[in-house]
């Protein structure tokens, strides 16, 4: 198991692994106790839309969808602040259409070439240097973001009124958790890819959560985990040969199936 | 002298429909007052006018003299008990230390005074002891007062309270409002409820909302002049049709 960790790609995918899961363990906390888990969905399918556009216009595939899910971050922040009805149906739209925009730029993309699957279903295994900087420089922005307005973030998931009365800026607090999640999700796409980052991001908070009092430890917690999960599955997928992105979403599935039943065991 | 709070010919509306019809009220801290009334009558959404979070449609709410959201650092929200969030994962200490926010540096974390301020309200409202629990392990009348505790943690001139009491039993309830009634002697208590027995008993100033506002007195000396007098009283029909009552109590006499 050792020589496996000597690989240079192994190394990039561990390195990668840990920067994702940090990224994950924060942002996931922040949308699993705003219960903003449709939100992160909508912008992880929308972005494919970024992709397809990307791919047409021929600039880098990661930049198009990072820049086309910050758009849909804006697009779905105003909405769901402006508390209009169906929100969820909203969301829902701008989820397909991202998803159908992508599949038909792709389409009239003369002879594409890149391989789609990657962003679908992940590839940690084939992360590039570039991605390395690209991940450090989100995991610096995540870990500022939630550090500095720890107290205001707290506040506003718990009680946004009473924050609201207290002086904070709700809206601007708002926006900008729903930019650190479109950055959030592009990034974890690139490990577990765009169908699969809704498990990373709330598997591990919604574990963390049951065994913690504190926002900062679920935080923590789920960083640990989603560390294990990726470690495990990246492992397992080797030495099986299996797609890595499956392998660590399977790990956590039964995490979280073990813990589910232990907890209704307990009651 | 200027009142703490000073509204006047209000009206609101939600969607074309009527709820709030010129409303006028004057009320200063010294005073506990409950907004009283039917479900749907207008009692959270003067609540919310009052502090701000909702616009008048037409007429003017003052607060301390000014805008409410511009004072907003002055007051104190206790909402509903309604956390949905079953799991989360916050302690007591923290929830209070919230009350803290605005005085606290915006980047840095709360202070040791902060905290200081945090368990001498939690033992003010009797929940010492309890500051690690986590927030949903407690019963709902204890949660209120943690709520409270965080209002007070504001250093608020006046606490307002939405419904405190409507998932908590009889005891608790009575056992709440002894506390706001203590409370009161050093700020002002604005508190909506249901519950006719808690306008009668604590308050001192009522408001009968129900599209329209009617406000009763019940301060000490003036209860004691109503209750010489047989004309000039307020009696539980009062409160609940909200208009002066005119019929003769045998047990006044």
């Amino acid at each position: 198991m050792i020589d496996l960790f000597a690989f240079d790609f192994m190394q990039n995918a561990l390195f990668a692994s840990v920067l994702v899961s940090v990224i994950c363990g924060v942002i996931g906390t922040l949308i699993v106790i705003n219960r903003m888990v449709f939100i992160a969905g909508g912008i992880a399918h929308g972005s494919y839309g970024g992709i397809g556009l990307a791919l047409y216009f021929g600039i880098a595939p990661m930049l198009g969808a990072s820049l086309f899910a910050l758009f849909l971050g804006l697009v779905i922040a105003y909405i769901t602040h402006q508390n209009s009805t169906r929100i969820d149906s909203l969301i829902g739209v701008i989820w397909a259409f991202g998803m159908a925009l992508g599949i038909v730029m792709t389409d009239l993309t003369p002879g594409y070439n890149v391989d789609l699957m990657s962003y679908l279903f992940g590839a940690i295994l084939s992360v590039s240097n570039e991605d390395i900087y690209g991940m450090s420089g989100v995991f610096v922005l995540v870990l500022a973001f939630a550090l500095l307005f720890y107290k205001q973030l707290l506040a506003m998931s718990f009680d946004a009124q009473f924050a609201k009365l207290r002086g904070v800026n709700i809206t601007l607090l708002y926006f900008g958790l729903v930019l650190m999640t479109a950055l959030g999700v592009i990034i974890v796409i690139r490990a577990v890819g765009l169908i699969l980052v809704i498990a990373l991001l709330t598997i591990p908070p919604y574990i963390a959560e049951k065994m913690t009092n504190s926002m900062g430890s679920m935080m923590l917690i789920s960083s640990l985990l989603s560390v294990l999960f990726c470690v495990i599955g990246l492992i397992i997928s080797s030495f099986f040969n299996l797609s890595a992105g499956a392998s660590i979403i399977m790990i956590g599935s039964i995490s979280f199936f073990i813990q589910f039943l232990y907890s209704k065991w307990r009651t | 002298m200027q009142n703490d709070i000073e509204i006047n010919n209000l009206f609101f509306s939600y969607d074309g429909t009527s709820v709030l019809e010129d409303i006028t009220l004057q009320y200063n801290s010294k005073d506990f007052l409950a907004i009283i009334g039917p479900n749907g009558g207008g009692k959270s959404t003067l609540l919310k006018m009052m502090i701000g979070l909702l616009k008048p449609l037409h007429g003017e709410v003052l607060l301390f003299g000014k805008n409410p959201l511009h004072v907003s650092h002055e007051i104190a929200y206790v909402p509903q008990d309604t956390i949905a969030n079953k799991d989360f994962p916050i302690k007591v200490l923290d929830v209070v230390l919230m009350g803290r926010l605005s005085k606290s540096k915006f980047f840095a974390p709360y202070s040791k005074e902060d905290y200081a301020i945090a368990y001498e309200m939690l033992d003010k409202v009797g929940m010492k002891g309890f500051e690690n629990q986590k927030i949903n392990a407690l019963s709902g009348g204890q949660r209120q007062r943690v709520f409270i505790a965080r209002a007070l943690a504001c250093d608020a001139k006046i606490i307002f309270l939405d419904e405190p009491t409507a998932s908590i039993d009889t005891a608790g309830q009575m056992n709440m409002f002894q506390l706001l009634k203590t409370l009161n002697k050093t700020v002002g208590i604005v508190i909506v409820s249901h519950d006719v027995n808690v306008a009668l008993n604590y308050a001192t100033k009522v408001a009968h909302v129900n599209k329209t506002l009617y406000l009763h007195d019940v301060s000490k000396e003036e209860s004691f002049a109503l209750a010489q007098n047989p004309k000039e009283h307020i009696c539980p029909i009062e409160l609940i049709c909200a208009r002066r009552c005119n019929h003769l109590h045998k047990e006044l006499l």
